[in-house]
């Protein structure tokens, strides 16, 4: 069924599809709207899950540990400073190898206190043994969500899932969503099957100490499962596609009109669809620039990444976030994976606790890549 | 049609922002494609608020502010003094405003289309108290002809019946069918 709503609530009915059956959630903006709603669907009988009213995010992510180690299917969301009070706990849940999905609707890091976009929160959050995508459009982040759960819960992954949207840029935007049926979803996404799980009869620990002789197999173990996660997200796109019609480039990485560009703009998020627009303009007046949208962060497309680029004069990366004292992330991630390349790649901050990202600014950072301006910048 | 971008300027609490939703709503029920959202501020009650509506015919991927709209929506007259509400708007650019002045009064306006109606007092009238938000979508949908009374109908009653408020929904579409018909 189509019909106009903002992302919070696409995200509330793909966790309703999804039959999660436990969220432990705590509040914040702007990802508030995701709670409302779901706890409206669980009052009105719409969902049969039970809600944990936690105290903060902490306990948001301690009892998602509990709901997932018991073989259930767990749902959380949060923002900004939220995700950073959960910092804790996110390295214990990828690291006892708990599925499940969080949706992180971004938000700027205080202080000084902000509550708009960008991507400071999530992205700084990228080593923690979460599988990341940044979703571009209300519809992306509800298909996320599903799709998100299909990955995370493949037993060569067996990792968790952060669905990464923009703050207030798609958490209030509204616009046509297509909610899926629920038998197509149910044929899509199986009921999770834990590997092992907390059961009085067969005791069993999770998470005791890993010892200078373990730990680092432990930390191999998870790497391996990052990189087998790289094929489980194309196969999850490209059923996901059979079943509902859409999927989102390879599931990483995502091209717009890069087949013959000479100038290439990569990026995450929704500043991709004001790329959208710029590229078109750019193109009517005959400039061969495209995009690459990198959808998973975590794990990060290098090797699709470096056949996207080739036969490209120079790229610019977009990043809506900086690691103080270096660069912005996005930046660092996209020379490490092309640096063979040889080509000029130009790093912009952009978009910082909710700085309007424009079709201007696109159109000047192709104009600086065609004029050979080597020097990246930051867009006011 | 090419992209219509649609701001809306109101004072917190008088709901320019559910008007943008009904108006986008409205939009995609007549096969268009829309998009609204709030200016992202720390609303309260009595400042100045805006909205936002694109309307389309193919998805709208723009996800930038509004800075060049094509109509201005004003719910109240106060706000021509206190902001500056043509801001951007292209020439020839459309002005709706709810006010009991002729449009030849409002001079700030001058050089825009404007057209004024007295929303307050139609609410006043049919509703019984000063609900302009929606009502004011049927002068829209008189003067820009690009969302049908029949969609907005339609609209208020997902928005506001599906919610348990049927009552204020049919209150809602009589005032904005009043507006129209006094707008057309």
């Amino acid at each position: 069924m189509k019909k106009v709503i903002e992302a919070s609530d696409a995200v509330a009915e793909a966790v309703k599809l999804c039959r999660v059956e436990v969220c432990p959630m705590y509040p914040i903006t702007p990802s508030t709207h995701i709670p409302e709603r779901i706890s409206e669907f669980v009052a009105n009988g719409e969902m049969n899950a039970q809600i944990i009213d936690v105290e903060s995010e902490h306990s948001a992510a301690s009892a998602f540990i509990g709901v997932v180690a018991s073989g259930s299917r767990a749902f959380t969301a949060t923002s900004s400073q939220g995700l950073a009070l959960m910092y804790e706990i996110l390295p214990i849940i990828s690291g006892m190898r708990l599925p499940g999905v969080m949706a992180v609707a971004n938000r700027a890091l205080s202080a000084p206190i902000n509550i708009w976009n960008d991507h400071s929160d999530a992205v700084s959050a990228r080593d923690q043994g979460w599988i990341q995508l940044y979703a571009e459009s209300s519809q992306e982040s509800l298909d996320s969500i599903i799709q998100g759960y299909k990955i995370s819960e493949n037993k060569n992954v067996f990792m968790p899932l952060m669905v990464c949207f923009d703050g207030f840029s798609l958490t209030h935007v509204f616009e046509p969503v297509d909610i899926p049926e629920q038998k197509k979803v149910d044929s899509f996404l199986p009921k999770f099957k834990p590997l092992h799980w907390l059961d009085v009869k067969k005791p069993m620990s999770f998470g005791p100490i890993g010892f200078p002789d373990s730990f680092m197999h432990f930390k191999r173990q998870q790497q391996e499962a990052m990189e087998n996660s790289i094929n489980v997200i194309k196969k999850a796109n490209s059923a996901f596609k059979k079943s509902f019609g859409r999927s989102y480039g390879s599931g990483l990485l995502d091209l717009y009109r890069m087949q013959d560009a000479e100038y290439a703009v990569v990026a995450m998020g929704t500043a991709c669809g004001t790329a959208r627009v710029a590229i078109d303009v750019l193109r009517k007046k005959g400039k061969k620039v495209g995009l690459a949208r990198v959808r998973s962060l975590r794990p990060f497309p290098e090797k699709e990444l470096q056949s996207a680029i080739k036969g490209i004069r120079a790229v610019a990366v977009i990043d809506r976030h900086i690691s103080l004292g270096q660069e912005g992330p996005l930046f660092t991630d996209v020379r490490n994976a092309i640096y063979c390349n040889d080509i000029p790649i130009n790093s912009y901050i952009a978009g910082l606790g909710g700085r309007d990202i424009t079709v201007k600014h696109f159109e000047k950072v192709f104009t600086d890549l065609e004029k050979g301006k080597q020097k990246g910048e930051w867009l006011f | 049609m090419a992209l219509l971008e649609i701001r809306l300027h109101g004072r917190g609490g008088q709901g320019a922002v559910t008007s943008s939703q009904v108006l986008a709503i409205a939009a995609f029920k007549d096969g268009k494609y829309s998009q609204a959202f709030p200016n992202f501020g720390v609303e309260r009650t009595g400042a100045p608020v805006e909205s936002y509506v694109r309307i389309d015919e193919k998805p709208v991927t723009l996800r930038q502010h509004v800075y060049d709209p094509d109509c201005i929506i004003v719910l109240d007259s106060s706000l021509i003094d206190a902001v500056d509400v043509t801001k951007g708007l292209q020439k020839n650019g459309m002005v709706i405003v709810n006010t009991d002045k002729s449009a030849n009064d409002l001079k700030k306006l001058k050089g825009f289309k404007v057209y004024t109606i007295n929303i307050t007092k139609i609410a006043l009238d049919v509703i019984g108290k000063p609900f302009v938000n929606i009502a004011a979508l049927g002068a829209f949908c008189a003067l820009s002809r690009q969302v049908s009374l029949k969609a907005l109908d339609r609209a208020i009653d997902e928005l506001f019946a599906s919610r348990g408020k049927a009552a204020i929904a049919e209150l809602n579409k009589k005032a904005a069918k009043a507006v129209y018909e006094a707008a057309k």
